[in-house]
């Protein structure tokens, strides 16, 4: 991968605007048009900056953020997983946890459950810093993820036979 | 105190924008602005914390060269720069006094882990998380 090009500082300054935007209000729609709103430049030109600037798409950054929360909805609270995925975005209980297991390898009960068995002393760390520790890195699309893990099974499948 | 950590810098995008909004916004106070030529040492202090000093420096000649001061114009710009914490008595009095005088808030006030906090950055992106101290209130 090429190294991205280098970019105007005021224009980064405003792109980091919009993603602060979505740090702040992640259940929240945010189509490209309303994001480049917030960084005054064109939606065809917001794209592909923010993607030079942060290494990924605005919708994929969006989905790590939405998911970095729903993990600490569940870490953190009791509130059922139905209500976590529509707090957190989505519009039904099947997308989200479908792409919450694409984006962790397990389900949304799951971690609960191990994350909950496990007892974290992170009270000293400043919220923020805690979260970004959570923050999945997903540097290939959703999609993309899906269907490497296919792949990988069909190997596995493969190799069993003799 | 006689020893300890005397000056933590910044790199901002330009120093006299970050005058204003360190001293005319936040509070605090020019400790020395000192200029040479094209460079200019700047550092300002919290009021209440006489023995350290923030220094607003902008990356530049003559210690940077020019390729090295736009790379770092750029992480600084991107947010990407290490996070600061500003400690407060009162969380949510001090977002509304500085959200009043304009500073750009990136999280209001929330409640949490027995204290509350709130994210702002400065001109240059600069991010810092205002806490509030335990047991303040």
């Amino acid at each position: 991968m090429n190294a991205p090009p280098s970019q105007d500082p005021d224009l980064l300054r405003r792109l980091l605007r919009a993603k602060d935007r979505m740090d702040a209000a992640s259940h929240e729609e945010w189509p490209v048009a309303r994001l480049a709103r917030v960084s005054r430049v064109s939606a065809a030109h917001f794209a592909r900056s923010f993607k030079d600037a942060f290494g990924l798409p605005p919708h994929r950054y969006l989905l790590t953020r939405r998911i970095e929360r729903a993990k600490s909805l569940l870490r953190d609270t009791d509130l059922p997983i139905t209500d976590i995925a529509f707090q957190t975005g989505w519009n039904s209980l099947g997308t989200f946890g479908r792409t919450f297991r694409d984006v962790t390898g397990e389900s949304p009960g799951d971690l609960r459950m191990r994350e909950k068995a496990a007892k974290h002393a992170l009270e000293n760390v400043p919220h923020c810093y805690v979260s970004a520790a959570y923050r999945p890195n997903l540097n290939i699309a959703v999609s993309e993820k899906r269907r490497q893990e296919e792949d990988g099974k069909n190997e596995a499948t493969k190799k069993e036979v003799p | 105190m006689s020893q300890g950590v005397g000056v933590v810098g910044l790199y901002v995008r330009d120093q006299e924008e970050a005058l204003q909004f360190y001293v005319g916004k936040l509070g605090f106070r020019v400790h020395t602005d000192a200029k040479n030529g094209d460079y200019r040492w700047l550092t300002v202090q919290h009021p209440e914390q006489p023995s350290f000093q923030l220094g607003l420096y902008a990356p530049g000649p003559p210690m940077l060269d020019a390729a090295t001061a736009q790379t770092l114009r750029e992480i600084v710009a991107k947010g990407a720069m290490p996070p600061l914490v500003l400690v407060v008595d009162d969380c949510r009095e001090t977002y509304k006094r500085l959200h009043a005088r304009g500073v750009e808030f990136t999280q209001e006030p929330v409640d949490r882990y027995g204290s509350v906090d709130a994210s702002f950055r400065d001109p240059s992106g600069n991010g810092w998380k205002m806490i509030e101290a335990r047991g303040a209130q």
